[in-house]
């Protein structure tokens, strides 16, 4: 076994980690705040990457510098899966709420709004997988590494690593950070201190969505292709990161991603790619087995 | 001596139980007053309704921190923050992942404008803001004697410094009515002593009124200018410590019926 070929599996797994995380991110901020696992949080993705698609293909078509079409498209895709994010809470989930309904029916509302968004892409745009042009150019100076790291890889690990550090910042030293925080904790006392519970509920699937919206552009960049259905695979995968990692924790999900996407990467290596997922869960199994509330995650003892 | 809460025929039911029932309380300004009863009688339900956590069945709540009267019933309990009360709980609900600043930090939040917008552009007058609270917070943590736990995570404060952080944190949201719910619970003697001193002071140095929920009598007495008792959500006396301690209704419902 040549350590080549162990680093570009190391660094494939990394890649992979990246993006499972920044999804990853979005349900376990949502579950922290509100306890609902956000099933439409990967169609939010799904949708990131065909808005980003729209827009850069319309900018090609205006004949833009490519740096513009990057920054143009990529904000808009940002700004628009915000939008969605917003609306489907204030649609699927803030009514439920408000009317006290067992989480059991904010959960079935969620996979429907899923399997709406899902269905609404597939209707509005096509079943086909659609290319999807590679902004991320192969940098010369990074020639010499590109072999254990592609360019396009290095992009979405930097890009990761800079949406962490925004993230960490605005949860632990702003106002709307504490806000979030003390609603996660303890609804009833953050209301009590003044928090306005709503407004951090939006805000957090606002961040979410944000952060789905980045990891499918880059995903759509390094695969080349897209489809309605990619958000269901890659919202489960993220899904199992969050949980493997502690749902509800920050760095867990992200740690969880990793583990997860390092998994896959080395036994598709290793064995083969046809049973990465089939050890990956596995994997997953053993580790919830003896930390059920994973990696992170608080076990809680709970007061009799 | 002008009432700055004024509570009218309060009436709370959960399904088919009274919980409150035609309740009338006022509370005068810079008064301490203390609302006792045996366990079950509607204190903390009274609580939670003028705090806005649940939505009374009928009746009125009135503020008037200015003169002027001002219904709150129905409003959400951020909003009745804002306007100015604040409150504990009986058990302590302090956020366990933040330190003692930041857990006053929150409160003070309540009466700050920056927004997302500012949070995410971190400009001048966002940060000076946040200067300015971190200077309000510690400021707090210092007149309740809490300043040398200032970046400490709170659940490894002792017990009595915890109860100390919550009225801290109450004070935060510059109320002008706190509202204690059993704050000598699990105190021992000589916090007790001490956390009489601290209402005392509280009450000076921020010109507020306050309304505690209490079961130790002896700190009842001592700090009440005023003295509401509730039986079975009904108010079965009022006065000053020295008329309730005579008040035969009052003794009956503590003690129950004269046999001879």
């Amino acid at each position: 076994m040549d350590f080549d070929f162990l680093t570009y599996l190391f660094f494939g797994g990394l890649t992979r980690g990246s993006i499972y995380a920044l999804i990853a991110l979005g349900y376990t901020m949502v579950y922290g705040i509100v306890e609902l696992i956000n099933f439409a949080h990967g169609e939010i993705y799904m949708i990131g990457a065909f808005t980003g698609l729209i827009i850069s293909s319309v900018l090609t078509m205006l004949g833009l510098p490519i740096l513009a079409i990057v920054v143009l498209s990529a904000l808009t895709a940002i700004i628009y899966s915000c939008a969605y994010g917003y609306t489907m809470e204030k649609i699927a989930y803030k009514p439920l709420r408000d009317s006290n309904a067992p989480r059991l029916s904010a959960l079935i509302s969620a996979i429907g709004m899923s399997l709406f968004l899902q269905n609404y892409v597939l209707l509005a745009q096509t079943s086909d997988f659609l290319p999807f042009p590679n902004f991320i150019p192969d940098f010369e100076f990074w020639e010499p590494y590109a072999h254990i790291l592609t360019s396009p890889e290095l992009v979405i690990l930097i890009t990761t690593v800079i949406v962490m550090i925004c993230l960490t910042i605005l949860i632990k030293f702003t106002k709307i950070g504490k806000a979030m925080r003390a609603t996660s904790q303890d609804k009833v006392m953050a209301v009590l201190m003044g928090v306005n519970i709503n407004r951090v509920i939006s805000i957090t699937f606002i961040v979410g969505s944000a952060t789905a919206a980045i990891g499918g552009i880059l995903i759509a960049c390094h695969i080349g292709q897209i489809n309605f259905y990619m958000g269901f695979t890659a919202g489960i995968k993220a899904f199992v990161a969050a949980v493997l990692g502690g749902i509800g924790s920050i760095p867990g999900a992200v740690l969880g991603s990793f583990v997860l996407g390092l998994t896959e990467s080395f036994f598709a290596g290793y064995f083969s790619s046809d049973y990465e997922d089939v050890f990956a869960f596995l994997f997953l199994v053993l580790i919830l087995i003896f930390r059920p509330s994973g990696i992170l995650g608080r076990a809680e003892t709970k007061k009799v | 001596m002008k009432s700055i809460l004024k509570v009218k025929n309060l009436t709370m039911n959960f399904g088919g139980l009274r919980a409150l029932h035609n309740l009338n309380i006022s509370i005068n300004k810079k008064e301490i007053a203390a609302l006792i009863g045996p366990n079950g009688a509607g204190k903390t339900t009274f609580f939670n309704c003028i705090t806005g956590i649940y939505k009374p069945s009928n009746g009125d709540i009135l503020i008037s921190p200015k003169g002027n009267n001002e219904k709150i019933n129905g409003l959400k309990p951020n909003i009745i923050t804002k306007k100015g009360l604040a409150r504990t709980f009986q058990n302590i609900r302090l956020f366990t992942s933040m330190t003692a600043l930041e857990n006053i930090m929150v409160g003070c939040h309540c009466v700050t404008k920056a927004g997302v917008i500012g949070a995410i552009l971190n400009n001048k007058s966002t940060k000076a803001e946040e200067r300015l609270i971190i200077e309000k917070s510690y400021f707090i943590l210092k007149e309740l004697g809490l300043e040398i736990y200032v970046n400490e995570l709170v659940t490894s404060l002792p017990y009595g410094a915890q109860k100390r952080l919550e009225i801290a944190r109450a004070l935060a949201t510059e109320p002008f009515l706190l509202l204690l719910d059993e704050p000598a619970a699990g105190l021992n003697p000589q916090e007790t002593n001490e956390l009489d001193e601290l209402i005392l002071k509280i009450r000076e140095q921020n010109d507020i009124s306050i309304l505690l929920i209490e079961h130790d009598m002896k700190l009842v007495m001592s700090l009440s200018d005023n003295i509401h008792v509730v039986d079975y959500g009904k108010k079965i006396g009022e006065g000053t410590p020295k008329e309730i301690r005579n008040n035969p209704a009052v003794i009956k419902a503590y003690l129950g019926e004269e046999v001879v």
